[in-house]
């Protein structure tokens, strides 16, 4: 039977989910395996050296580089406060002083008789990881963070933007078409992470942030609004460290695209549970997709975890998205996947697919323009 | 290093470990020279679940040996056969990489226009991406730079500055400033990141003390020991040394591959730089060449001797097209596009290639819309290399240090599209352009080259591995490059200036090894290609009109030699310095239609979004 490899995006309902809440640095770690955490629970924390402050005393002080050390009042490893004297210049037989101050809390870390300059640094930054998603530690990597598992619904977005952030879902749309219109947020959505169907606009997204609402799960959104959103042209699609209040999750892509069958079942299913939604996007080697995750750990029968990968083989029968113009966002059935090369209308010579789509017409088209969907 | 004599090697593998697919070449000796025997690839096996260079590695070389129809693997498929034993294995194999996003390094100098950028050229001649370059001078204040350094996470720091025997205190300054960032590498928590002194001899001492207690440490020669002399090689090749010591090393699967390999793994665009160089050196030729990629562009150029290269990291055709739109804009896209299109509607296909970067061009339109923002990435892509690629600058007629600042910017661009002999294209919008005049067309609206240029493509991309087998194998990675890797497409011929529209620009006539002479006149605003296929040479002799320049001066007639190729000799009188392209809609699709039409570029103009 005729078989192909093709790229996919994973929407599970019920499946083992594991996450590596690591440090960006060695530190400490605070559970232990086989702990229940929540997501708000920390699991590990270190403190990130302080930001460092270089003063040149030798330009302050009028001396050379040299006599630095000899004017010094502190030496190194002394802590000092925002500006305590550091150092002290005396002239015309100790006549006149000069003194230097530090700019910054902070401790005294090198004192350069080269340069002049003396190197304050300010007091660590505390890191901490939390859980992210309500599980259990299944294993603990020392000094660097854990691993937690959970069991739940399982949705990899396309493109997101903005960080980690949980909350409780609230589906806006009543078919995977509907967009997402201002006139339906709430006050009683302060918190909570909403879900629509095809398209959000900027005006949606502006007033979801005036009413504290931190997530929005959807298909598609312009270009034009990303740019109002971010205040910039997106040049490279890295994203997740935005600090804008809110994450947003598109599941199909850019423009108004109706939301996958599958996606859209899953997210209005839960509607009123908690999810940990992250919009980091990394479309280089080592993708990172965005994503949503929905625990289930209430659910007592976990043995019928589906743990089907989406990236697998596509077949007669399987369902797809088409992925590039014509026909973008549109869900077809495989019909035919012949094993030679053909020339479709551009004159590239590519192995393709034949698709049957939902009005009946069959379509042929390259296979790296579909992705599998998993029903 | 390769232990076989090299008389001995007959047959060699080689691949090249890409961000997101891994190649591999059978090379073998036929009769009296090599050959390019097959080719295969897998999917690059650095990230999860997989987390193994090699095992991508040998699922290329599996699919090698299908094709060869002979084994090349061990009988378990774990290791490459060597050497060469009857019908089984190889003699040798070889590898470069750039999987893991290659290597991408911070560079320090003291002033930016001088050791700063001496120090920048270092590292892109080794095959580097350079995240940020740091100077005394780069208006940025110390807590800046600490905070630059610490955000980005190179996988390399290379700290230059100063003459041997100039200034101390600014270079043991920038040494300071890496210091109190305390930098970590990219890759894992557990090493400490390496960082590569190569500055004034006189400061040595102090900067081991400062650094090498928070940093692994290496000290080499100045690479600008005075400022009339750069001496970039022990620089360059102290990166490449750590690079495989630590940054590789830490990489998945890269220890393994380390013990696979008969000679150092080299970093990719380091090795498509050496077969550069080579080709320029051993045709005594001025040679640019490029190679988009998905998420970058790198340019190479050998221009009186020097090689330079330049990596633009955020200017490709999928990862990075949309960077592509927001620096090029759209009436730069729209130049090449000879059909109306609505801006948010093309933001959003821009964007949805970017997100999903494998898809292809299906219909006529898009491959016209690729095609269109591929000219623009490399037009970006040449200017930033014609900005880097200079000659010394710093070097003065008068001798105050004031004076060295204020001409810091004298140094000439050495690239030179007049002098420019011949240019390579390679990456997937150059390499697999369903019409090969598409490549030739897109080469020529970015490069906009002068005079007589010879134009050629790389067939499937195999430059990486024949730049790594150059160092081992000089004879056989030559003789497969003009054999099996290179495509010539023809020769363009393009004079200066600019006239009146329908006005004779240039004639004149090619006589062909045979005696056969063809004479050809060209109005100024058009395009003609006369065909002659590959292999064929011959003597041309062009009369430029109405002020317009071949080379040889204002309406004076010039002699040279042509080559044919798979598109043929190109006369390209649209006109120089600039290339014009009319502003109005109308106007601009008229000409677009006409010029494509002229190149035969596409089976039909008419389309519409």
């Amino acid at each position: 039977m005729a078989h192909a490899y093709t790229p996919g995006l994973k929407v599970v309902e019920k499946m083992i989910i594991t996450k590596d809440r690591r440090l960006p640095l060695k530190g400490e770690v605070m559970a232990k395996v086989g702990d229940i955490v929540k997501s708000d629970t920390i699991v590990a924390r270190t403190e990130l050296p302080g930001n460092p402050e270089l003063v040149n005393i030798a330009n302050k002080l009028g001396i050379e580089a040299g006599e630095v050390p000899k004017v010094m009042t502190k030496a190194v490893g002394d802590f000092v406060k925002k500006d305590e004297q550091i150092a002290l210049a005396k002239s015309f037989f100790g006549l006149f002083k000069t003194p230097a101050f530090s700019p910054i809390d902070g401790t005294i870390e090198n004192i350069s008789n080269t340069t002049g300059k003396v190197l304050v640094r300010a007091p660590a930054i505390p890191v901490e990881v939390k859980g992210y998603i309500d599980g259990k530690v299944i294993e603990v990597l020392p000094e660097e963070g854990v691993v937690v598992e959970s069991f739940g619904t399982f949705i990899q977005g396309i493109f997101g933007i903005g960080g980690e952030t949980v909350g409780e879902m609230v589906m806006l749309a009543e078919t995977s078409e509907d967009p997402l219109r201002v006139e339906q947020i709430k006050d009683s959505m302060k918190g909570k992470v909403v879900v629509g169907g095809s398209l959000v606009t900027i005006d949606f997204i502006k007033a979801c942030q005036k009413a504290g609402i931190i997530g929005v799960i959807v298909g598609g959104i312009d270009d034009y609004d990303l740019r109002q959103f971010l205040g910039y042209d997106l040049g490279v699609a890295i994203t997740g460290s935005e600090d804008l209040g809110i994450t947003l999750v598109t599941t199909e892509g850019f423009g108004k695209i109706p939301m996958a069958d599958k996606t859209f079942g899953l997210l209005k299913k839960s509607n009123g549970r908690k999810a940990s939604i992250n919009g980091a996007t990394q479309i280089r080697a080592g993708v990172i997709r965005p994503e949503v995750i929905i625990p289930l750990l209430d659910l007592k029968d976990k043995t019928e975890s589906e743990q089907k990968e989406a990236a697998q083989g596509m077949s007669i029968g399987t369902i797809v998205r088409i992925i590039r113009d014509p026909r973008f966002g549109e869900q077809a059935k495989v019909v035919r996947l012949p094993v030679e090369l053909n020339v479709v209308q551009s004159e590239t010579k590519v192995r393709v697919l034949e698709v049957e789509l939902k009005d009946g017409t069959r379509w042929l088209l390259p296979r790296a323009n579909v992705e599998v969907i998993e029903l | 290093m390769v232990k076989m004599k090299k008389e001995e090697i007959k047959s060699i593998l080689a691949t090249d470990c890409g961000s997101t697919t891994t190649k591999a070449i059978l090379i073998e000796q036929v009769g009296d020279e090599y050959r390019l025997v097959v080719r295969g690839e897998a999917p690059t096996t650095v990230e999860a679940p997989v987390e193994d260079v090699t095992r991508g590695v040998l699922n290329a070389a599996t699919e090698v040996q299908e094709l060869a129809g002979r084994p090349i693997l061990t009988a378990d498929g774990e290791a490459i056969e060597k050497p060469r034993k009857g019908n089984k294995g190889v003699d040798i194999y070889l590898s470069t990489s750039s999987a893991g996003g290659g290597l991408q390094m911070m560079v320090a100098g003291l002033v930016k226009q001088m050791t700063a950028e001496s120090a920048a050229r270092a590292a892109l001649g080794a095959g580097a991406i350079v995240m940020d370059t740091l100077a005394t001078n780069d208006g940025r204040k110390d807590h800046e730079k600490i905070d630059r350094i610490r955000t980005l996470r190179p996988d390399m720091v290379l700290l230059a500055g100063g003459t041997d025997g100039g200034d101390v205190n600014k270079v043991i300054a920038l040494g300071e400033i890496i210091a109190a960032a305390d930098p970590k590498p990219r890759l894992g928590i557990s090493y400490q990141l390496p960082v590569i002194y190569a500055g004034n001899v006189a400061c040595q001492d102090k900067i081991k003390e400062i650094l090498q207690a928070k940093t692994a440490l290496d000290l080499t020669d100045n690479l600008r020991p005075s400022m009339e002399r750069e001496n970039l090689m022990p620089a360059r090749l102290k990166i490449q040394q750590l690079f495989l010591e630590h940054v590789m090393s830490h990489a998945p699967g890269y220890p393994h591959l380390m013990q696979l390999v008969d000679d150092e793994i080299m970093p990719t665009p380091a090795a498509v730089g050496s077969i550069m160089q080579r080709i320029a050196h051993q045709d005594n030729i001025q040679v640019v060449g490029v190679d988009i990629g998905g998420a970058t562009t790198d340019v190479f150029s050998v221009f009186q001797g020097v090689f330079n290269r330049t990596v633009s990291a955020n200017y490709g055709m999928s990862y990075s097209i949309s960077n592509v739109f927001a620096d090029a804009g759209l009436a730069n896209i729209m130049r090449w596009v000879p059909f109306d299109i609505n801006e948010a509607h093309l933001r959003n296909r821009i964007k949805n290639k970017m997100i999903r970067p494998t898809t292809i061009p299906q219909m006529l339109e898009d491959l016209m819309i690729e095609q269109a923002m591929s000219r623009e990435a490399l037009r970006l892509s040449f200017d930033q290399h014609k900005s880097l690629a200079t000659g010394l600058k710093g070097v003065q007629k008068e001798r105050t240090i004031a004076d060295t600042f204020d001409q810091s910017s004298g140094g000439e661009t050495l690239v030179d599209v007049l002098a420019l002999d011949m240019l390579i294209g390679s990456g997937g919008v150059l390499s697999h352009a369903p019409r090969r005049c598409q490549s030739a067309m897109m080469m020529m609206d970015a490069f906009v080259p002068e005079g007589i240029t010879r134009l050629t493509v790389d067939s499937i991309f195999m430059m990486p591995q024949l730049g790594v087998l150059a160092k081992v194998h000089p004879e056989a990675a030559t003789q497969v490059f003009e054999k099996d890797c290179i495509i010539y497409l023809g020769t363009c011929i393009a004079p200066i200036g600019g006239s009146k529209e329908g006005q004779k620009a240039i004639d004149g006539t090619i006589t062909k090894d045979n005696g056969e002479e063809i004479s050809f006149e060209v109005n100024f605003g058009d395009i003609k290609v006369i065909p002659m296929p590959v292999g064929e040479k011959a003597k041309i002799k062009v009369t430029p009109y109405k002020g317009l320049d071949m080379g040889a001066g204002k309406n004076k007639e010039l002699e040279s030699t042509v080559y044919g190729g798979v598109v043929g000799i190109i006369f390209d009188c649209r006109g120089r310095r600039p290339l014009p392209i009319p502003e109005d809609r109308h106007a601009r699709i008229d000409k677009l239609e006409k010029w494509y039409t002229a190149m035969n570029m596409y089976p039909t103009l008419k389309v519409s979004m």
